[in-house]
C-alpha cells in the first residue's frame, strides 16, 4: 500500500502532446482534461516538485493532503494513490511511478518559513511560494495565497517514525525517474520546481524537470 | 504556568458535544481545553485576527520542531513564519495535525444518518460543516479550510506510512493549554475525528477556560525547545510590536 511499489510506464514520449523542461526556481501552471496523463521525470535526481491541483473549473475545490492521505490509510503516495480534493473526490490517480515515494506533509517553502528554518537573513532566498504567488498572479484567475493549500512534493522524502519524529531524509529519486498521474476531473496543474538551498530535499542541487502530457488513450 | 487557576478575570464555558465555537483571542490570553470524559476530539483552525489570510499551516509547524504531532513547548505556527499560540500545558501527550478532519459523508458511513428532522438538535454534525458555518460568521469559507490541528487525537504512522487510530484507554480531565502570541481568531469543533472507529455518536462536553498567561520571558520553554522557535518568537515579537500606535498607545486593528 505504502511501501516502495514501483511501476513503469508504456507511454511513447514520441506521441505526447505536451513536452516541456521547467528548469528549478520556476512555477508552472497548466490545465489538464480529464483523461489525460501527465508525467514528471526527475531529469537529473533527487529535485523536489511542489504541486498543487484544482478543479479547472472550481478552484475553491483543491487537492488535499489529509484526505489523501485518510482515504488510503497511509502518509506516502505512489501508484494507486488517489489524490483527494477538499469535496472528497479524486482528482487523479497515480499510475506509474518509478521513484517509489513521495511526500504529503513537508509543505513547501517560504521566505518567511526559511528564516524560521535556517537564519532570519535567509529571506531573500527564493522559494516554491514565491514560484507559487507569480504562477497565480500570471494566470488571471483571482486565486492568490488564499489558494495555497499543502501541497505535494513529488520526489521528496520525509520519514515520520511511529513515535511522531519527522525529518527531512536524503531522496530516494535518481536521474531519469519519474511519476505519472491520470486526471480523472479536469484540473488546474500548479508546480513551482523547488528552488531550496538549505535543505537535502533537493540534495542541494536544485534542477530542472521535464513534464510530458499525453492525451486519453482511443477507447 | 497556566495562569487560570487563579486567575480572577477567567471565564468558563461549555462547548457542548457536536458544537463548534469561534473567538478572538488576544496575544497574552490563554485557553484551556478540558476534555472532562477523556473521550473528546476538537478540531481547530487558526487565522491572525487582523489578517485572516494568514493562517496555522502544519508543514511549517512540523518542519520547524522536527515532529509530527503537538504537545507541550511546541508552537503553532502560521503561514508567514510567527507564531500564533504556544502550547505551555498539556497532559494529554499528543495531539495530531497530519490527518484533518471528517464530513457528512464520512461521518454518516460510520454513525448513521442522525438528521436533523430525525433527532432535533442531537443530530449528527460534522466537522467540516461545523468549520463552514463558524468561519462564515467570520467572511471565511471552503478556500480557509485549512489542515486542523486535532486536539487529544492520536494517529500513529507506521514504518510503511501506514495511519492509524491509535486506541488508547480514556484519561478523564485531560487538558491542553494555549496561550496566544498573536491576536488570533480561534475556530474550534467539538466532534468526532474521521479515524475514530466509534461507531456511535457521542460527542462529549468540553470546558472552555479562558484566562491571562504569565509573559513570556527569555527562558520561556516554547521559546526554547528548538533554535527554530527563538526565531520564530523574534519575527512574531517583531510583528506584534506594529499592533500598537506609537502615540496614543492604543491598540490597531
Amino acid at each position: 500500500m505504502t511501501a516502495f511499489t514501483l511501476k513503469e510506464s508504456t507511454l511513447d514520449p514520441a506521441r505526447a502532446v505536451f513536452d516541456e523542461v521547467v528548469p528549478s526556481g520556476r512555477g508552472f501552471t497548466r490545465d489538464l482534461g480529464r483523461g489525460q496523463i501527465l508525467r514528471i521525470v526527475d531529469l537529473e535526481g533527487n529535485q523536489a516538485v511542489d504541486t498543487l491541483f484544482y478543479d479547472a473549473h472550481n478552484p475553491d475545490e483543491r487537492y488535499s493532503s489529509c484526505d489523501t492521505i485518510r482515504a488510503q490509510s497511509g502518509i506516502y503516495l505512489t501508484t494507486g494513490t488517489r489524490l483527494m480534493s477538499s469535496e472528497g473526490r479524486a482528482l487523479l490517480t497515480i499510475i506509474a511511478d518509478t521513484c517509489g515515494r513521495h511526500d504529503t506533509l513537508g509543505g513547501a517553502c517560504s521566505a518567511e518559513s526559511n528564516q524560521v528554518r535556517y537564519a532570519l537573513e535567509k529571506k531573500y532566498m527564493h522559494s516554491c511560494r514565491d514560484s507559487f504567488l507569480l504562477a497565480l498572479a500570471e494566470l488571471g484567475r483571482g486565486m492568490n495565497k488564499r489558494d495555497l493549500a499543502s501541497n505535494i512534493n513529488f520526489f521528496m522524502n520525509v520519514p515520520v517514525t511511529p513515535d511522531g519524529g519527522l525529518s527531512f531524509a536524503d531522496g530516494v529519486s535518481a536521474p531519469g525517474r519519474y511519476v505519472e498521474m491520470r486526471a480523472e476531473t479536469d484540473v488546474l496543474v500548479l508546480i513551482s520546481n523547488c528552488p531550496q538551498l538549505n535543505n537535502p530535499c533537493n540534495a542541494y542541487n536544485p534542477t530542472p524537470v521535464r513534464l510530458l502530457v499525453w492525451d486519453p488513450p482511443a477507447r | 504556568m497556566t495562569g487560570t487557576a487563579t486567575d480572577p478575570e477567567a471565564m468558563t464555558e461549555t462547548l457542548r458535544g457536536g458544537s463548534a465555537w469561534s473567538r478572538r483571542m488576544r496575544r497574552g490570553q490563554l485557553l484551556r481545553i478540558t476534555d472532562p470524559t477523556g473521550r473528546a476530539a476538537v478540531a481547530a483552525l487558526l487565522f491572525n485576527a487582523a489578517d485572516p489570510l494568514e493562517r496555522y499551516n502544519m508543514p511549517d509547524t512540523l518542519k520547524a520542531q522536527y515532529t509530527a504531532f503537538l504537545t507541550t513547548g511546541r508552537v503553532l505556527y502560521s503561514d508567514m513564519g510567527r507564531i500564533l499560540a504556544s502550547i505551555v500545558d498539556d497532559s494529554a501527550g499528543w495531539h495530531d495535525t497530519i490527518s484533518g478532519f471528517g464530513d457528512a459523508a464520512a461521518l454518516r458511513a460510520r454513525t448513521g444518518e442522525g438528521s436533523y428532522q430525525e433527532k432535533r438538535n442531537d443530530f449528527h454534525r460534522n466537522t467540516r460543516d461545523n468549520f463552514l458555518v463558524e468561519l462564515g460568521k467570520h467572511g471565511l469559507g471552503k478556500r480557509d479550510l485549512g489542515v486542523a490541528v486535532n486536539f487529544f487525537v492520536k494517529v500513529r504512522v507506521g514504518d510503511d506510512g501506514a495511519l492509524a487510530w491509535a486506541a488508547e484507554p480514556p484519561r478523564p480531565g485531560r487538558s491542553v493549554a494555549l496561550r496566544f502570541e498573536m491576536n488570533t481568531l480561534l475556530v474550534l469543533s467539538n466532534t468526532p475525528h474521521p479515524l475514530d472507529p466509534a461507531t456511535a455518536y457521542a460527542p462529549p462536553d468540553i470546558t472552555l477556560t479562558i484566562g491571562r498567561a504569565v509573559l513570556v520571558g527569555d527562558d520561556d520553554p516554547c521559546r526554547l525547545s528548538r533554535p527554530e522557535n527563538v526565531r520564530g518568537f523574534q519575527l512574531t515579537e517583531a510583528y506584534v510590536e506594529t499592533y500598537f500606535d506609537a502615540f496614543s498607545g492604543q491598540e490597531t486593528p
